[in-house]
């Protein structure tokens, strides 16, 4: 099954026209951010006098610089936190075999069921008592909670496959449980941390709901909110509005590009854990 | 409260972390201590409001108003008296059933095109995945446009002589579903194509050359050898693709807004305007208690029924 037959070929080309089609949408998005809005020719016709001037515009008009910096402080310090915290109650919890700890991982996992709907509209009300809402680093204190049923998950399932004598080894040499932690469980952790990052690093950059709640009518904005004030800011003038898409998009693509190999074994290590 | 309730068991441990093993070798059992941060994080956004939440959906509390009054099950009563929420219901499963059968279908397509000698197998596995990546709620806006009257899609069928095609894609009422789901395939396939792959690649050469000897065909061969092999694959992605479209929110949001009319509303988008647009906290939220348990009710029983399967299989 691994000869070049014409058949192959007659797959590769299909696949490639689907790949195509599946394109199409970023074409279009490119094409139409460089295009000038007085030039009003199909939208898939080729533009062809090519202009920065939206880029510039949607730079200047957007907010889209102070929004970067939100995203990538909420983002770096939400899961840092998350795996964090997670990594290290995930350690008793795989290990343990008392029933207080049973317990314990099946009420972590019941927020793997709860839809955030649930929790927001209360919590909502909490962070306006606490004077907390319109403040970026909130948002950092809600993922950190809100992702630890899942990267717990992802950390017990991948702990319970791995031998426990490295750990006794080091807890009867004399280390004590955090150093046996650190020293030892940590680094072995690392595959899986590596899933746990970028599983959790795309969700918390992507999200929109929850800082459309809890930043909203603020300064402080992430990357999707402002994106959306845009858009309703900016209604029809769909070049703008094109370009901001792209520059909102084009550090998220940057990276996937540079990092995909750990990015996509990122997502399908879920498939292991 | 929760936290301090789920403490006191183990304090025993903390005071006896070793333990015998039948073996014979000392083992020590970590403390319990390493779980309490995430602990308290967790039951300060997750747990707390939750239970706070589900205690609301049985008052009339407006979000703002701290008197309000215990209506017992009236909120649910109103709902199962509100076409719109019924409407929201059907179409929120609609679309979750929708987009778990084709995204997975696709993606399954996709994963099997590129698990093969062609050439362009690796630039296709990375260039089919990207959509993934990129924030939903702009990949959403990106189709707005699209899908708009005069928008790509409309001019790309028109290129190629299928005027009659052309469509009012979100503002069609008949249409607006379908073209939410189309939008989300096109994005996540290749997220389901991903975790298939990673299905397929676990899959021994040998065992698909020693069916080739015994005369198996390509569609045989998949359906006896691959299939079986791919079950915790589809185990993931079905549970990922049910789960996420029952929750969908921002696509909906940015695409639709629910409309035209109600025609494309979904739970989250209407509990949403029943809090924040017309101040129905307490109805709201009576919403989102069922959407937790159409979530808990699906995602344990498809968990039950895929990992039997699974071990029927293997």
């Amino acid at each position: 099954m691994n000869r070049y037959r014409p058949r192959t070929f007659a797959l590769e080309v299909s696949m490639i026209a689907i790949a195509l089609v599946i394109g199409f949408p970023l074409y279009v998005l490119i094409n139409l951010a460089v295009r000038a809005p007085s030039d009003t020719s199909s939208p898939i016709s080729p533009t062809t006098t090519p202009t920065l001037d939206n880029f510039t515009e949607a730079w200047q008009q957007g907010g889209l610089g102070g929004a970067l910096i939100n995203s990538v402080l909420v983002t770096t310090a939400s899961v840092l936190v998350a795996l964090t915290i997670s990594a290290l109650a995930a350690y008793p919890l795989a290990r343990s075999t008392a029933r207080w700890s049973r317990g314990t991982f099946l009420l972590i996992m019941l927020g793997l069921i709860l839809p955030f709907q649930l929790a927001t509209l209360p919590l909502y009300q909490t962070m306006r008592d606490l004077g907390l809402l319109g403040q970026a680093w909130a948002l950092i204190l809600f993922y950190s909670g809100l992702q630890v049923p899942f990267t717990t998950f992802l950390y017990v399932g991948f702990l319970r496959g791995l031998p426990r004598d490295f750990e006794d080894a080091a807890l009867i040499d004399g280390c004590g449980p955090l150093q046996a932690f650190r020293h030892v469980v940590l680094p072995m952790l690392r595959p899986i941390t590596v899933t746990a990052l970028v599983l959790n690093a795309v969700f918390v950059w992507n999200d929109f709901f929850t800082p459309l709640l809890y930043l909203s009518g603020s300064d402080q904005q992430t990357v999707p909110v402002a994106v959306a004030g845009f858009v309703g800011q900016f209604v029809s003038e769909w070049n703008l509005i094109f370009a901001a898409l792209l520059i909102s998009i084009v550090p998220i693509l940057v990276l996937y590009f540079a990092l995909q190999r750990s990015i996509i074994n990122g997502f399908a290590g879920g498939l292991k854990g | 409260m929760t936290i301090t309730s789920s403490d006191q068991p183990s304090a025993s441990q903390v005071a006896a972390p070793l333990a015998v093993r039948p073996e014979g070798r000392i083992r020590t059992a970590p403390s319990w201590w390493f779980a309490l941060p995430a602990l308290i994080l967790y039951a300060f956004v997750v747990l707390v409001p939750s239970a706070r939440g589900v205690y609301y959906a049985f008052t009339d509390w407006d979000g703002l108003d701290p008197h309000f009054a215990f209506v017992g099950l009236g909120n649910f009563g109103d709902l199962f008296n509100d076409p719109d929420a019924l409407q929201a219901i059907e179409h929120t499963l609609l679309i979750a059933v929708a987009i778990t059968i084709i995204q997975n279908g696709v993606g399954l397509l996709l994963a099997l095109g590129v698990n093969s000698a062609i050439k362009s197998r690796n630039v296709l596995r990375v260039f089919l995945f990207a959509p993934a990546v990129i924030t939903p709620i702009v990949t959403a806006f990106l189709w707005r446009n699209l899908l708009g009257p005069g928008g790509a899609v409309n001019s790309l069928l028109s290129a190629v002589g299928l005027d009659s095609w052309q469509q009012d894609w979100l503002g069609d009422p008949q249409l607006a579903l379908w073209s939410i789901v189309g939008v989300i395939v096109w994005q996540f396939a290749g997220y389901s194509m991903v975790i298939f792959l990673a299905g397929l690649q676990s899959v021994p050469l040998e065992i698909y050359e020693a069916a080739a000897i015994d005369g198996a065909g390509p569609v045989r061969r998949f359906w006896s050898v691959t299939r079986p092999l791919l079950a915790p694959a589809f185990t993931i992605n079905l549970m990922l693709s049910i789960i996420g479209g029952i929750k969908l929110f921002d696509q909906v949001w940015a695409l639709t807004g629910g409309g035209p009319g109600h025609a494309t509303d979904t739970l989250s988008t209407l509990i949403y305007k029943d809090a924040f647009t017309l101040g129905e906290f307490g109805y709201s939220i009576a919403l989102a208690v069922v959407l937790t348990i159409i979530v808990a009710v699906i995602s344990t029983g498809q968990y039950a029924v895929l990992a039997r399967r699974e071990q029927a299989m293997s």
